[in-house]
């Protein structure tokens, strides 16, 4: 397989490899990383990529192993400081301002919850694949899969709400 | 009514029953400017995931192409190598036979005589030097005493 080719398969996809890595390591730089390990690891088992039946569900599947390893062990440690625990307390700016205000507060609400529905958020709700295609790809079951996407959706609309209202009641 | 359709949609949508294409209704409405002040909630979370889908990996793929080495190559080039020394070696070897010859039998002796004489005196040099060993062979039978006063000394501190 010669670069080019290997580089058509890889491309449509890498961003989303890209997203889930750093949906899961939080830091940039850590993402790209841990994309740049995944794609060479792609590129050294080329040879093998044929026998792939789905190479993105499969390269989804490495990356998510890949990152919850980094995040077991030490490496982890180097993540770079973002500011998760930072509150706002600017809640009469204007309408734009406001929005946007809230749209980082729904990154960092999804940043609390728990990996795997994380990872089901960020594949279901960012990604838009199918329930099947995620349940293939997390190694999880498909109502498994319904299970940790509607309590990650809940929890998000909940932590919104209070912080919609808050200030307000 | 399009309120009520949404509703619906967002219930189905947190017990996580919707399909891809209901998905993207909701995101298309809370995509408006104006919505349902109950359900203003719900905007930023729309808009965030329609935001992250737009990041993009920006850093190159380091795609080195492993130059395996390809051992089959070695035996070519060594066969090359001998198939060269065939060709160059013979004629050099021949000379190296051909020493040239004393017609005289008397003066052939006497060179014979003098590189034999030489060959002896190097080898006793050496010889000479190998005569120490013999103090090294005394040396180490006397060492040898050592190792039985030690199993004397066993048996005295037993």
């Amino acid at each position: 397989m010669t670069q080019a080719e290997f580089l058509n398969i890889v491309m449509p996809f890498k961003d989303k490899v890209f997203r889930l890595a750093k949906r899961l390591l939080v830091s940039r730089e850590e993402a790209e990383d841990a994309t740049q390990e995944i794609l060479l690891k792609l590129w050294n088992n080329k040879t093998k990529i044929g026998e792939y039946k789905n190479v993105e569900a499969f390269s989804m599947t490495m990356t998510k192993n890949f990152c919850l390893d980094k995040l077991k062990s030490k490496h982890a440690q180097n993540l770079k400081i973002v500011h998760s625990n930072y509150q706002d307390h600017n809640t009469s700016l204007q309408k734009q301002i406001e929005l946007n205000d809230s749209v980082n507060w729904v990154a960092k609400i999804i940043e609390n919850l728990p990996e795997q529905q994380k990872m089901v958020i960020q594949l279901r709700d960012i990604e838009q694949y199918d329930l099947d295609e995620i349940a293939k790809m997390l190694d999880m079951n498909n109502t498994a899969v319904r299970v940790a996407l509607s309590r990650a959706r809940k929890s998000i609309r909940e932590q919104l709400t209070n912080t919609h209202s808050y200030g307000t009641k | 009514m399009v309120l009520n359709n949404i509703e619906k949609l967002l219930e189905k949508y947190e017990n996580g029953e919707t399909s891809l294409k209901e998905e993207q209704e909701l995101k298309n409405y809370f995509s408006q400017e104006t919505i349902a002040p109950h359900l203003e909630m719900y905007k930023p979370m729309f808009a965030y995931f329609s935001i992250s889908k737009k990041e993009t990996f920006t850093k190159g793929v380091p795609l080195k192409t492993r130059k395996i080495f390809d051992y089959k190559w070695i035996s070519v080039a060594a066969v090359a190598v001998l198939m060269l020394g065939f060709y160059f070696g013979k004629p050099m070897f021949q000379q190296e036979d051909d020493l040239g010859t004393y017609d005289d039998p008397m003066m052939a002796y006497n060179e014979v005589v003098k590189s034999l004489e030489l060959i002896s005196n190097s080898l006793n040099k050496g010889t000479g030097k190998i005569s120490y060993l013999d103090q090294l062979d005394s040396g180490i039978s006397k060492i040898s005493y050592l190792s039985e006063m030690e199993t004397k000394s066993k048996i005295i501190f037993k």
